[in-house]
Protein backbone atom coordinates (compact mmCIF):
# COMPACT_ATOMS: atom_id res chain seq x y z
CA UNK A 1 0.00 0.00 0.00
CA UNK A 2 1.34 3.27 -0.57
CA UNK A 3 -0.49 6.69 -0.02
CA UNK A 4 0.36 9.78 -1.90
CA UNK A 5 -0.24 12.81 -0.10
CA UNK A 6 -0.22 16.73 -1.48
CA UNK A 7 1.32 19.71 0.50
CA UNK A 8 1.69 22.89 -0.17
CA UNK A 9 2.91 26.13 1.45
CA UNK A 10 1.03 29.27 2.22
CA UNK A 11 1.80 32.88 3.15
CA UNK A 12 0.53 32.28 7.31
CA UNK A 13 -2.73 32.98 7.68
CA UNK A 14 -2.67 34.50 10.90
CA UNK A 15 -0.49 37.40 9.53
CA UNK A 16 -1.76 40.25 7.34
CA UNK A 17 -2.60 40.32 3.79
CA UNK A 18 -0.45 43.03 2.45
CA UNK A 19 -0.97 44.22 -1.11
CA UNK A 20 1.06 45.75 -3.70
CA UNK A 21 0.39 46.30 -7.59
CA UNK A 22 -2.97 44.85 -7.68
CA UNK A 23 -1.90 41.56 -6.29
CA UNK A 24 -1.05 40.30 -2.80
CA UNK A 25 2.20 40.64 -1.94
CA UNK A 26 4.32 38.00 -0.22
CA UNK A 27 7.41 39.34 -0.48
CA UNK A 28 7.72 39.33 3.04
CA UNK A 29 5.76 36.57 4.24
CA UNK A 30 6.35 34.06 6.65
CA UNK A 31 5.75 30.66 4.27
CA UNK A 32 3.81 27.99 6.22
CA UNK A 33 2.41 24.41 5.78
CA UNK A 34 -1.36 24.35 3.99
CA UNK A 35 -3.26 23.34 7.85
CA UNK A 36 -5.71 21.12 5.69
CA UNK A 37 -2.65 19.41 4.22
CA UNK A 38 -1.38 18.75 7.95
CA UNK A 39 -4.94 16.96 8.50
CA UNK A 40 -4.29 14.70 5.08
CA UNK A 41 -0.50 13.84 6.03
CA UNK A 42 -2.12 13.23 9.62
CA UNK A 43 -5.37 10.84 8.20
CA UNK A 44 -2.56 9.15 6.12
CA UNK A 45 -0.45 8.79 9.17
CA UNK A 46 -3.12 7.31 10.85
CA UNK A 47 -4.25 4.76 8.21
CA UNK A 48 -0.87 3.57 7.64
CA UNK A 49 0.45 2.57 11.39
CA UNK A 50 -0.40 0.58 14.45
CA UNK A 51 -0.65 3.23 16.63
CA UNK A 52 0.66 0.95 19.76
CA UNK A 53 3.45 -1.03 18.03
CA UNK A 54 4.19 1.90 15.45
CA UNK A 55 4.81 -0.52 13.38
CA UNK A 56 3.80 1.06 9.40
CA UNK A 57 1.27 -0.70 6.95
CA UNK A 58 1.76 1.70 4.21
CA UNK A 59 4.25 3.68 2.83
CA UNK A 60 3.14 7.69 2.82
CA UNK A 61 5.20 10.02 -0.13
CA UNK A 62 4.36 13.73 0.16
CA UNK A 63 4.21 15.61 -2.70
CA UNK A 64 4.49 19.14 -3.25
CA UNK A 65 4.62 21.37 -6.59
CA UNK A 66 6.84 24.53 -5.85
CA UNK A 67 10.30 25.92 -6.69
CA UNK A 68 12.84 22.99 -5.40
CA UNK A 69 14.62 25.83 -3.25
CA UNK A 70 11.47 26.74 -1.37
CA UNK A 71 10.46 22.87 0.13
CA UNK A 72 10.97 23.68 3.63
CA UNK A 73 7.16 22.47 4.23
CA UNK A 74 8.06 18.94 2.61
CA UNK A 75 10.48 18.71 5.21
CA UNK A 76 8.35 19.80 7.98
CA UNK A 77 5.70 16.83 6.87
CA UNK A 78 8.78 14.49 6.62
CA UNK A 79 9.43 15.47 9.97
CA UNK A 80 5.54 14.46 11.21
CA UNK A 81 6.30 10.95 9.75
CA UNK A 82 5.87 10.79 6.19
CA UNK A 83 8.70 8.41 4.30
CA UNK A 84 9.82 10.21 1.46
CA UNK A 85 8.88 13.23 -0.53
CA UNK A 86 8.84 14.22 -4.00
CA UNK A 87 8.86 18.42 -5.29
CA UNK A 88 8.02 18.94 -9.00
CA UNK A 89 9.85 22.02 -9.29
CA UNK A 90 7.80 24.87 -10.73
CA UNK A 91 6.57 28.34 -9.94
CA UNK A 92 3.39 27.19 -8.32
CA UNK A 93 1.80 31.27 -8.58
CA UNK A 94 2.21 30.52 -12.64
CA UNK A 95 -0.03 27.32 -12.57
CA UNK A 96 -3.72 26.93 -12.41
CA UNK A 97 -5.42 24.24 -10.91
CA UNK A 98 -5.46 22.06 -13.99
CA UNK A 99 -1.77 22.14 -14.60
CA UNK A 100 -0.93 21.06 -10.65
CA UNK A 101 -3.54 18.74 -10.90
CA UNK A 102 -1.67 16.90 -13.79
CA UNK A 103 1.43 16.91 -12.53
CA UNK A 104 -0.46 15.48 -9.42
CA UNK A 105 -1.81 12.90 -11.48
CA UNK A 106 1.54 12.40 -13.16
CA UNK A 107 3.03 11.37 -9.98
CA UNK A 108 0.27 9.21 -8.80
CA UNK A 109 0.98 7.42 -12.26
CA UNK A 110 5.06 7.29 -11.77
CA UNK A 111 4.53 6.04 -7.88
CA UNK A 112 1.88 3.35 -8.83
CA UNK A 113 0.13 4.76 -5.48
CA UNK A 114 -3.00 3.29 -4.08
CA UNK A 115 -4.70 6.12 -2.69
CA UNK A 116 -4.02 10.28 -2.83
CA UNK A 117 -5.14 11.87 0.43
CA UNK A 118 -5.54 15.73 -0.13
CA UNK A 119 -6.62 18.65 2.03
CA UNK A 120 -9.82 20.22 1.04
CA UNK A 121 -8.47 23.07 -0.23
CA UNK A 122 -5.68 25.41 0.46
CA UNK A 123 -5.90 28.55 3.11
CA UNK A 124 -4.66 30.76 0.69
CA UNK A 125 -6.47 31.02 -2.78
CA UNK A 126 -9.62 28.71 -1.62
CA UNK A 127 -9.90 26.56 -4.77
CA UNK A 128 -11.17 23.45 -3.24
CA UNK A 129 -10.15 21.54 -6.73
CA UNK A 130 -6.75 19.80 -7.08
CA UNK A 131 -8.32 16.53 -5.40
CA UNK A 132 -11.43 16.97 -7.35
CA UNK A 133 -9.09 17.19 -10.18
CA UNK A 134 -6.68 14.65 -10.02
CA UNK A 135 -9.38 12.27 -9.56
CA UNK A 136 -10.78 12.79 -12.69
CA UNK A 137 -7.73 13.20 -14.86
CA UNK A 138 -6.90 9.46 -13.06
CA UNK A 139 -10.41 8.44 -14.19
CA UNK A 140 -10.19 7.35 -10.38
CA UNK A 141 -13.29 7.38 -7.75
CA UNK A 142 -12.83 10.04 -4.70
CA UNK A 143 -14.54 10.60 -1.26
CA UNK A 144 -14.10 14.31 -1.06
CA UNK A 145 -14.80 16.23 2.46
CA UNK A 146 -13.67 13.42 4.59
CA UNK A 147 -14.59 13.75 8.19
CA UNK A 148 -13.63 10.32 9.22
CA UNK A 149 -11.84 7.46 7.26
CA UNK A 150 -12.31 3.76 8.02
CA UNK A 151 -9.65 1.37 5.55
CA UNK A 152 -11.98 -2.08 4.66
CA UNK A 153 -8.65 -3.95 4.62
CA UNK A 154 -10.56 -6.93 3.45
CA UNK A 155 -12.51 -5.42 0.76
CA UNK A 156 -9.78 -3.27 -0.26
CA UNK A 157 -11.62 0.40 0.14
CA UNK A 158 -12.14 3.18 2.37
CA UNK A 159 -15.24 4.06 3.32
CA UNK A 160 -15.39 7.39 4.20
CA UNK A 161 -17.99 9.82 6.04
CA UNK A 162 -18.17 13.12 4.09
CA UNK A 163 -19.42 16.35 5.22
CA UNK A 164 -22.05 17.44 2.79
CA UNK A 165 -24.27 20.41 3.20
CA UNK A 166 -27.01 19.16 5.05
CA UNK A 167 -25.76 16.09 6.79
CA UNK A 168 -23.00 13.01 7.00
CA UNK A 169 -22.66 10.78 3.59
CA UNK A 170 -20.74 7.71 4.33
CA UNK A 171 -19.73 6.40 0.92
CA UNK A 172 -17.18 3.37 0.08
CA UNK A 173 -14.33 3.81 -2.42
CA UNK A 174 -12.39 1.02 -3.95
CA UNK A 175 -8.78 1.50 -4.03
CA UNK A 176 -7.11 3.19 -5.97
CA UNK A 177 -8.95 5.97 -5.05
CA UNK A 178 -8.77 9.59 -3.47
CA UNK A 179 -9.80 11.36 -0.77
CA UNK A 180 -10.01 15.31 0.17
CA UNK A 181 -10.05 15.82 4.29
CA UNK A 182 -12.36 17.83 6.21
CA UNK A 183 -11.54 19.39 9.49
CA UNK A 184 -13.60 16.87 11.32
CA UNK A 185 -10.94 14.07 9.64
CA UNK A 186 -8.40 14.79 12.60
CA UNK A 187 -10.54 14.17 15.76
CA UNK A 188 -9.96 11.46 18.09
CA UNK A 189 -11.25 8.40 16.66
CA UNK A 190 -11.85 9.83 12.74
CA UNK A 191 -9.65 7.45 11.08
CA UNK A 192 -9.81 3.68 11.60
CA UNK A 193 -7.39 1.18 9.74
CA UNK A 194 -8.20 -2.32 11.05
CA UNK A 195 -4.79 -2.59 12.99
CA UNK A 196 -4.93 -0.08 15.99
CA UNK A 197 -7.45 -1.18 17.78
CA UNK A 198 -11.07 0.80 17.05
CA UNK A 199 -11.15 2.05 20.49
CA UNK A 200 -7.47 3.56 20.28
CA UNK A 201 -7.91 7.66 20.85
CA UNK A 202 -5.51 9.96 19.35
CA UNK A 203 -4.74 13.52 20.20
CA UNK A 204 -7.16 15.96 18.39
CA UNK A 205 -5.21 17.52 15.62
CA UNK A 206 -2.05 16.95 13.75
CA UNK A 207 0.86 15.55 15.62
CA UNK A 208 3.78 17.35 16.15
CA UNK A 209 6.80 16.47 14.53
CA UNK A 210 9.21 14.72 17.42
CA UNK A 211 12.60 15.70 17.85
CA UNK A 212 13.69 12.11 16.66
CA UNK A 213 11.13 12.84 13.63
CA UNK A 214 13.47 16.17 12.85
CA UNK A 215 16.87 14.25 12.61
CA UNK A 216 15.37 11.70 11.02
CA UNK A 217 13.68 14.28 7.97
CA UNK A 218 16.98 15.37 7.15
CA UNK A 219 17.86 11.76 5.97
CA UNK A 220 14.95 11.06 4.18
CA UNK A 221 14.97 11.19 0.60
CA UNK A 222 12.77 13.94 -1.56
CA UNK A 223 13.26 13.36 -5.24
CA UNK A 224 13.26 16.51 -7.81
CA UNK A 225 11.29 16.71 -10.76
CA UNK A 226 10.45 18.72 -13.71
CA UNK A 227 7.02 19.29 -14.93
CA UNK A 228 8.61 17.48 -18.47
CA UNK A 229 9.64 14.37 -16.54
CA UNK A 230 5.98 14.15 -16.25
CA UNK A 231 5.01 15.26 -20.02
CA UNK A 232 3.12 17.85 -18.58
CA UNK A 233 3.09 21.77 -20.53
CA UNK A 234 2.95 23.71 -16.95
CA UNK A 235 0.55 27.17 -17.64
CA UNK A 236 -2.44 28.90 -16.18
CA UNK A 237 -5.88 29.70 -17.84
CA UNK A 238 -6.95 31.97 -15.30
CA UNK A 239 -5.15 35.56 -15.19
CA UNK A 240 -5.14 38.27 -12.03
CA UNK A 241 -6.74 41.46 -13.61
CA UNK A 242 -6.46 42.63 -9.68
CA UNK A 243 -6.25 41.62 -6.27
CA UNK A 244 -7.38 43.74 -3.67
CA UNK A 245 -8.18 44.14 -0.33
CA UNK A 246 -12.45 44.02 0.33
CA UNK A 247 -14.35 46.96 1.24
CA UNK A 248 -14.22 48.02 5.18
CA UNK A 249 -17.40 47.59 7.34
CA UNK A 250 -18.90 50.49 8.60
CA UNK A 251 -17.90 51.22 11.89
CA UNK A 252 -20.72 49.73 14.88
CA UNK A 253 -21.67 51.07 18.03
CA UNK A 254 -21.58 49.58 21.17
CA UNK A 255 -25.25 49.08 23.06
CA UNK A 256 -25.56 49.45 26.71
CA UNK A 257 -28.39 46.75 27.66
CA UNK A 258 -30.68 44.32 25.97
CA UNK A 259 -33.44 47.13 25.58
CA UNK A 260 -31.69 49.27 23.88
CA UNK A 261 -29.99 46.11 21.57
CA UNK A 262 -33.69 45.50 20.83
CA UNK A 263 -34.70 48.94 20.37
CA UNK A 264 -31.69 49.71 17.83
CA UNK A 265 -32.87 46.28 15.98
CA UNK A 266 -36.26 47.67 15.54
CA UNK A 267 -36.33 51.16 14.35
CA UNK A 268 -33.02 51.71 12.97
CA UNK A 269 -31.85 48.61 11.35
CA UNK A 270 -35.53 47.59 11.01
CA UNK A 271 -34.61 43.94 11.21
CA UNK A 272 -37.72 42.69 13.73
CA UNK B 1 -22.69 32.64 -29.52
CA UNK B 2 -21.91 31.54 -25.80
CA UNK B 3 -23.84 28.94 -24.76
CA UNK B 4 -24.45 28.75 -20.74
CA UNK B 5 -25.41 25.13 -19.05
CA UNK B 6 -26.29 25.26 -15.37
CA UNK B 7 -26.62 21.74 -13.64
CA UNK B 8 -29.48 21.78 -11.01
CA UNK B 9 -30.18 19.91 -7.98
CA UNK B 10 -33.91 18.37 -7.16
CA UNK B 11 -35.51 17.27 -4.14
CA UNK B 12 -38.07 15.67 -4.90
CA UNK B 13 -40.77 16.86 -7.38
CA UNK B 14 -39.07 20.17 -7.10
CA UNK B 15 -35.33 21.93 -7.96
CA UNK B 16 -33.69 22.50 -4.46
CA UNK B 17 -33.90 25.93 -3.68
CA UNK B 18 -30.16 26.12 -3.38
CA UNK B 19 -29.54 25.50 -6.90
CA UNK B 20 -31.17 28.93 -7.67
CA UNK B 21 -28.63 31.61 -7.16
CA UNK B 22 -26.41 29.37 -9.27
CA UNK B 23 -28.72 29.81 -12.25
CA UNK B 24 -28.80 33.63 -11.59
CA UNK B 25 -25.14 33.37 -12.30
CA UNK B 26 -25.10 31.58 -15.16
CA UNK B 27 -28.13 33.95 -16.72
CA UNK B 28 -25.29 36.77 -15.75
CA UNK B 29 -22.93 35.11 -17.85
CA UNK B 30 -25.12 34.34 -20.36
CA UNK B 31 -25.93 38.28 -20.63
CA UNK B 32 -22.74 39.47 -20.25
CA UNK B 33 -21.42 36.93 -23.23
CA UNK B 34 -24.55 37.57 -25.33
CA UNK B 35 -25.38 33.53 -25.13
CA UNK B 36 -28.32 31.52 -24.11
CA UNK B 37 -29.21 30.23 -20.47
CA UNK B 38 -29.56 26.45 -20.51
CA UNK B 39 -30.42 24.49 -17.16
CA UNK B 40 -29.43 20.25 -16.75
CA UNK B 41 -31.28 18.52 -14.34
CA UNK B 42 -29.58 14.86 -12.84
CA UNK B 43 -30.75 12.25 -11.40
CA UNK B 44 -32.71 9.52 -11.72
CA UNK B 45 -36.78 9.51 -12.25
CA UNK B 46 -36.48 13.56 -12.31
CA UNK B 47 -38.93 13.75 -15.11
CA UNK B 48 -41.76 15.59 -13.03
CA UNK B 49 -39.01 17.85 -11.42
CA UNK B 50 -38.00 18.58 -14.84
CA UNK B 51 -40.87 19.54 -16.14
CA UNK B 52 -41.84 21.49 -13.25
CA UNK B 53 -38.46 23.39 -13.93
CA UNK B 54 -39.27 23.86 -17.28
CA UNK B 55 -42.36 25.25 -16.24
CA UNK B 56 -40.43 27.94 -14.40
CA UNK B 57 -38.09 28.74 -17.00
CA UNK B 58 -35.94 31.20 -15.00
CA UNK B 59 -35.04 32.74 -17.95
CA UNK B 60 -33.75 29.41 -19.72
CA UNK B 61 -33.66 28.69 -23.62
CA UNK B 62 -33.80 25.43 -22.41
CA UNK B 63 -34.19 22.62 -19.71
CA UNK B 64 -32.17 19.59 -20.46
CA UNK B 65 -32.28 16.12 -18.88
CA UNK B 66 -30.08 13.08 -17.67
CA UNK B 67 -31.75 10.67 -16.02
CA UNK B 68 -30.56 7.05 -15.15
CA UNK B 69 -30.99 4.81 -12.23
CA UNK B 70 -27.25 5.21 -11.53
CA UNK B 71 -27.43 8.44 -10.89
CA UNK B 72 -28.90 8.42 -7.50
CA UNK B 73 -28.14 8.41 -5.21
CA UNK B 74 -25.59 10.99 -5.79
CA UNK B 75 -21.86 9.99 -6.69
CA UNK B 76 -19.68 12.53 -8.14
CA UNK B 77 -18.58 9.89 -10.49
CA UNK B 78 -21.88 9.10 -12.12
CA UNK B 79 -23.18 12.72 -12.18
CA UNK B 80 -20.00 14.03 -14.12
CA UNK B 81 -20.10 11.58 -16.24
CA UNK B 82 -23.23 12.72 -17.41
CA UNK B 83 -22.15 16.53 -16.99
CA UNK B 84 -19.48 16.18 -19.02
CA UNK B 85 -21.47 14.20 -21.88
CA UNK B 86 -24.16 16.89 -21.96
CA UNK B 87 -21.82 19.56 -21.82
CA UNK B 88 -20.38 18.17 -24.98
CA UNK B 89 -23.62 17.47 -26.63
CA UNK B 90 -24.63 20.90 -26.09
CA UNK B 91 -21.68 22.62 -26.88
CA UNK B 92 -21.82 24.69 -23.74
CA UNK B 93 -18.99 26.88 -23.51
CA UNK B 94 -19.87 27.54 -19.79
CA UNK B 95 -20.45 24.79 -16.98
CA UNK B 96 -21.32 25.79 -13.86
CA UNK B 97 -24.24 26.19 -10.59
CA UNK B 98 -24.19 27.24 -7.20
CA UNK B 99 -21.07 25.86 -5.04
CA UNK B 100 -23.13 23.00 -3.20
CA UNK B 101 -21.37 19.87 -1.64
CA UNK B 102 -22.22 18.18 -4.70
CA UNK B 103 -21.22 20.40 -7.41
CA UNK B 104 -17.69 21.32 -5.45
CA UNK B 105 -17.42 17.58 -6.14
CA UNK B 106 -18.93 17.68 -9.17
CA UNK B 107 -17.48 20.64 -11.07
CA UNK B 108 -13.62 20.41 -10.72
CA UNK B 109 -13.62 17.19 -11.66
CA UNK B 110 -15.99 17.83 -14.99
CA UNK B 111 -13.37 20.68 -15.51
CA UNK B 112 -10.40 18.59 -15.44
CA UNK B 113 -11.94 15.94 -18.28
CA UNK B 114 -13.18 19.26 -20.20
CA UNK B 115 -9.17 20.57 -19.82
CA UNK B 116 -11.44 23.53 -18.37
CA UNK B 117 -10.57 26.68 -16.16
CA UNK B 118 -12.55 26.76 -12.75
CA UNK B 119 -13.81 29.90 -11.55
CA UNK B 120 -14.55 28.64 -7.85
CA UNK B 121 -16.99 30.13 -5.83
CA UNK B 122 -17.23 33.38 -7.68
CA UNK B 123 -19.00 36.09 -5.97
CA UNK B 124 -19.53 37.80 -9.01
CA UNK B 125 -20.01 38.07 -12.73
CA UNK B 126 -17.87 40.73 -14.30
CA UNK B 127 -17.77 40.21 -17.65
CA UNK B 128 -18.14 37.36 -20.13
CA UNK B 129 -15.45 35.17 -19.03
CA UNK B 130 -14.36 37.49 -15.77
CA UNK B 131 -15.28 36.96 -12.39
CA UNK B 132 -14.80 37.97 -8.94
CA UNK B 133 -14.14 36.06 -5.95
CA UNK B 134 -12.80 36.05 -2.25
CA UNK B 135 -9.49 34.28 -1.01
CA UNK B 136 -7.34 34.11 2.63
CA UNK B 137 -10.42 34.10 4.47
CA UNK B 138 -11.95 37.20 2.59
CA UNK B 139 -8.94 39.62 3.21
CA UNK B 140 -8.09 39.31 -0.56
CA UNK B 141 -10.72 39.80 -3.12
CA UNK B 142 -9.20 38.65 -6.48
CA UNK B 143 -10.29 39.90 -9.76
CA UNK B 144 -9.82 37.57 -12.90
CA UNK B 145 -10.89 36.17 -15.96
CA UNK B 146 -10.67 32.54 -17.39
CA UNK B 147 -9.93 31.49 -21.05
CA UNK B 148 -10.59 28.29 -22.79
CA UNK B 149 -13.15 27.55 -25.10
CA UNK B 150 -15.25 25.82 -21.87
CA UNK B 151 -15.44 27.59 -18.14
CA UNK B 152 -16.16 26.30 -15.61
CA UNK B 153 -18.08 28.18 -12.50
CA UNK B 154 -19.73 27.87 -9.00
CA UNK B 155 -21.44 30.43 -7.72
CA UNK B 156 -21.63 31.42 -3.89
CA UNK B 157 -24.94 31.51 -2.68
CA UNK B 158 -24.52 33.89 -0.62
CA UNK B 159 -23.77 36.31 -3.43
CA UNK B 160 -26.49 35.80 -6.11
CA UNK B 161 -29.95 36.41 -5.71
CA UNK B 162 -32.51 33.45 -6.23
CA UNK B 163 -33.50 33.42 -9.75
CA UNK B 164 -37.52 33.51 -10.13
CA UNK B 165 -39.97 31.73 -12.59
CA UNK B 166 -39.95 33.52 -16.29
CA UNK B 167 -41.58 32.01 -19.53
CA UNK B 168 -41.77 28.67 -19.52
CA UNK B 169 -38.77 26.69 -21.79
CA UNK B 170 -38.77 23.40 -23.40
CA UNK B 171 -37.80 20.30 -21.91
CA UNK B 172 -35.87 17.88 -23.49
CA UNK B 173 -33.66 14.60 -22.82
CA UNK B 174 -30.10 15.31 -23.51
CA UNK B 175 -28.11 12.33 -24.53
CA UNK B 176 -25.11 12.52 -22.09
CA UNK B 177 -24.03 8.89 -22.45
CA UNK B 178 -24.13 6.20 -19.49
CA UNK B 179 -22.98 6.70 -15.91
CA UNK B 180 -20.28 4.81 -14.29
CA UNK B 181 -19.89 5.12 -10.85
CA UNK B 182 -16.20 3.48 -10.88
CA UNK B 183 -17.09 0.74 -7.79
CA UNK B 184 -18.52 4.01 -5.79
CA UNK B 185 -21.11 3.03 -3.44
CA UNK B 186 -23.48 5.51 -1.07
CA UNK B 187 -23.45 2.93 2.17
CA UNK B 188 -25.74 5.69 4.20
CA UNK B 189 -26.70 9.23 4.05
CA UNK B 190 -27.50 10.67 7.54
CA UNK B 191 -29.60 14.05 7.08
CA UNK B 192 -29.68 16.71 10.16
CA UNK B 193 -33.39 16.60 10.94
CA UNK B 194 -34.49 20.01 11.10
CA UNK B 195 -37.33 22.14 11.22
CA UNK B 196 -35.73 25.31 10.77
CA UNK B 197 -34.68 26.92 7.39
CA UNK B 198 -31.56 26.20 5.81
CA UNK B 199 -28.35 27.77 7.07
CA UNK B 200 -27.32 29.03 3.90
CA UNK B 201 -31.03 30.77 2.75
CA UNK B 202 -32.15 31.60 6.42
CA UNK B 203 -33.14 35.20 6.98
CA UNK B 204 -31.97 35.54 10.40
CA UNK B 205 -28.70 33.47 11.72
CA UNK B 206 -28.41 32.67 15.47
CA UNK B 207 -24.95 31.77 15.82
CA UNK B 208 -23.15 30.20 19.05
CA UNK B 209 -19.52 30.25 20.28
CA UNK B 210 -16.86 28.36 22.32
CA UNK B 211 -18.50 30.61 25.15
CA UNK B 212 -21.62 28.49 24.73
CA UNK B 213 -19.93 25.95 26.95
CA UNK B 214 -21.92 22.82 26.09
CA UNK B 215 -24.51 21.33 23.82
CA UNK B 216 -27.03 22.31 26.26
CA UNK B 217 -26.19 25.84 26.50
CA UNK B 218 -27.59 26.19 23.16
CA UNK B 219 -31.18 25.83 24.40
CA UNK B 220 -31.91 29.61 24.85
CA UNK B 221 -30.29 30.21 21.55
CA UNK B 222 -32.50 27.73 19.89
CA UNK B 223 -35.27 29.33 21.45
CA UNK B 224 -34.32 32.71 19.94
CA UNK B 225 -33.66 31.23 16.59
CA UNK B 226 -37.10 29.57 16.33
CA UNK B 227 -38.80 32.58 18.33
CA UNK B 228 -37.14 34.63 15.07
CA UNK B 229 -38.01 32.04 12.18
CA UNK B 230 -34.11 31.74 11.65
CA UNK B 231 -31.51 29.34 11.38
CA UNK B 232 -28.87 28.00 14.13
CA UNK B 233 -25.18 28.13 13.16
CA UNK B 234 -22.07 27.72 15.21
CA UNK B 235 -18.40 28.56 15.16
CA UNK B 236 -15.62 26.38 14.66
CA UNK B 237 -14.60 25.76 18.25
CA UNK B 238 -18.33 25.29 19.13
CA UNK B 239 -18.40 22.28 16.35
CA UNK B 240 -15.33 20.94 17.48
CA UNK B 241 -16.22 20.60 20.71
CA UNK B 242 -19.41 18.89 19.84
CA UNK B 243 -21.65 21.20 21.33
CA UNK B 244 -23.71 21.13 18.20
CA UNK B 245 -23.43 18.89 14.70
CA UNK B 246 -20.78 20.10 11.77
CA UNK B 247 -22.93 21.23 9.02
CA UNK B 248 -23.82 24.04 11.57
CA UNK B 249 -20.49 25.54 11.22
CA UNK B 250 -20.09 28.83 9.98
CA UNK B 251 -17.09 30.17 8.68
CA UNK B 252 -14.24 29.85 5.75
CA UNK B 253 -14.39 25.98 6.08
CA UNK B 254 -17.81 25.52 6.59
CA UNK B 255 -20.85 27.29 5.40
CA UNK B 256 -21.10 31.19 4.00
CA UNK B 257 -23.99 32.96 5.18
CA UNK B 258 -25.15 36.84 3.99
CA UNK B 259 -28.89 36.92 6.58
CA UNK B 260 -30.58 39.87 6.72
CA UNK B 261 -29.89 39.54 10.75
CA UNK B 262 -26.38 37.49 12.13
CA UNK B 263 -27.09 36.89 15.96
CA UNK B 264 -22.54 36.16 17.10
CA UNK B 265 -23.15 34.89 20.77
CA UNK B 266 -20.25 33.89 22.64
CA UNK B 267 -18.05 33.73 19.27
CA UNK B 268 -14.75 35.72 19.72
CA UNK B 269 -14.75 36.25 16.06
CA UNK B 270 -11.92 34.49 14.39
CA UNK B 271 -10.71 34.97 10.85
CA UNK B 272 -12.19 31.94 9.59
CA UNK B 273 -15.64 32.34 11.09
CA UNK B 274 -15.88 36.04 9.62
CA UNK B 275 -15.17 34.98 6.43
CA UNK B 276 -18.41 32.97 6.64
CA UNK B 277 -20.55 36.02 7.95
CA UNK B 278 -19.26 39.14 7.00
CA UNK B 279 -21.54 39.70 4.39
CA UNK B 280 -24.40 39.43 6.65
CA UNK B 281 -26.19 42.91 6.64
CA UNK B 282 -26.94 43.57 10.07
CA UNK B 283 -24.40 41.62 12.41
CA UNK B 284 -25.33 41.87 16.41
CA UNK B 285 -22.10 40.47 18.73
CA UNK B 286 -22.71 39.23 22.21
CA UNK B 287 -19.57 38.52 23.90
CA UNK B 288 -18.42 39.76 27.61
CA UNK B 289 -14.89 40.41 26.02
CA UNK B 290 -14.84 43.87 24.94
CA UNK B 291 -11.46 43.09 23.27
CA UNK B 292 -13.56 40.44 21.19
CA UNK B 293 -12.45 40.90 16.89
CA UNK B 294 -16.60 40.08 16.45
CA UNK B 295 -17.63 43.78 17.57
CA UNK B 296 -14.80 44.73 14.76
CA UNK B 297 -16.88 43.92 12.35
CA UNK B 298 -20.39 44.25 14.50
CA UNK B 299 -23.08 46.95 13.77
CA UNK B 300 -24.80 46.40 17.13
CA UNK B 301 -22.51 45.20 20.17
CA UNK B 302 -23.31 44.19 23.32
CA UNK B 303 -19.84 43.51 25.95
CA UNK B 304 -21.94 40.90 28.20
CA UNK B 305 -22.78 37.66 29.33
CA UNK B 306 -24.80 35.54 27.33
CA UNK B 307 -26.22 34.00 30.89
CA UNK B 308 -27.13 37.03 31.44
CA UNK B 309 -28.24 38.45 28.13
CA UNK B 310 -30.21 35.72 26.36
CA UNK B 311 -33.41 35.23 28.60
CA UNK B 312 -33.93 39.16 28.94
CA UNK B 313 -33.14 38.91 24.75
CA UNK B 314 -36.06 36.51 24.32
CA UNK B 315 -38.30 37.89 26.59
CA UNK B 316 -37.73 41.29 24.49
CA UNK B 317 -38.26 39.96 21.34
CA UNK B 318 -41.69 38.21 22.45
CA UNK B 319 -42.38 41.18 23.83
CA UNK B 320 -41.38 43.05 20.37
CA UNK B 321 -43.30 40.50 18.21
CA UNK B 322 -46.52 40.74 20.36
Amino acid sequence: MKILVTVKRIPDPDASVKFANGAVDTSSAKWVPNEFDQYAVETALRLAEDAKSKKRHAEIVVCSVCPAAQRQHITTFLAMGADRGVVVDADDTALDSQAVAKLIAGVFKKEGADLLVCGKLSQDTEGNEVGQRVAGLLDLPIASFAGGVTWDQDGKAMVVSREVDDGVETKKVPLPSVITCDLRVVLPQSVKNGVTPDDYTYNEGPRLASLRGITMAKRKKVEQLKPADLDVEAGSAISNTGVNPPPARAAGQIVESVEQLVEKLATEAKVL
Amino acid sequence: MSKVLVVVETDGNAIKSASLPGITAGAQLAQQGGGELHLLVVGAGVGDAANAIGQAGYGAAGVHVADHADLAPFTTEAWTDVVVGAAKALGATALGGTATSTLRDVIPRAAALLDAPLASEVTAVTGSNAFRREMSAGRAVADFTASGSVVCFTARASDFEPATPADAAPVAAVDAGTPNKRGAEVVSIEKTQSARPALTEANVVVAGGRGMGSGENFKPLEELTDLLGGALGASRAATDAGMVPADLQVGQTGKVVAPNLYFAVAISGAIQHLAGMKGSKTIVAINKDPEAPIFQVADYGLVAKWEDTLPQLIEAVKAKKG
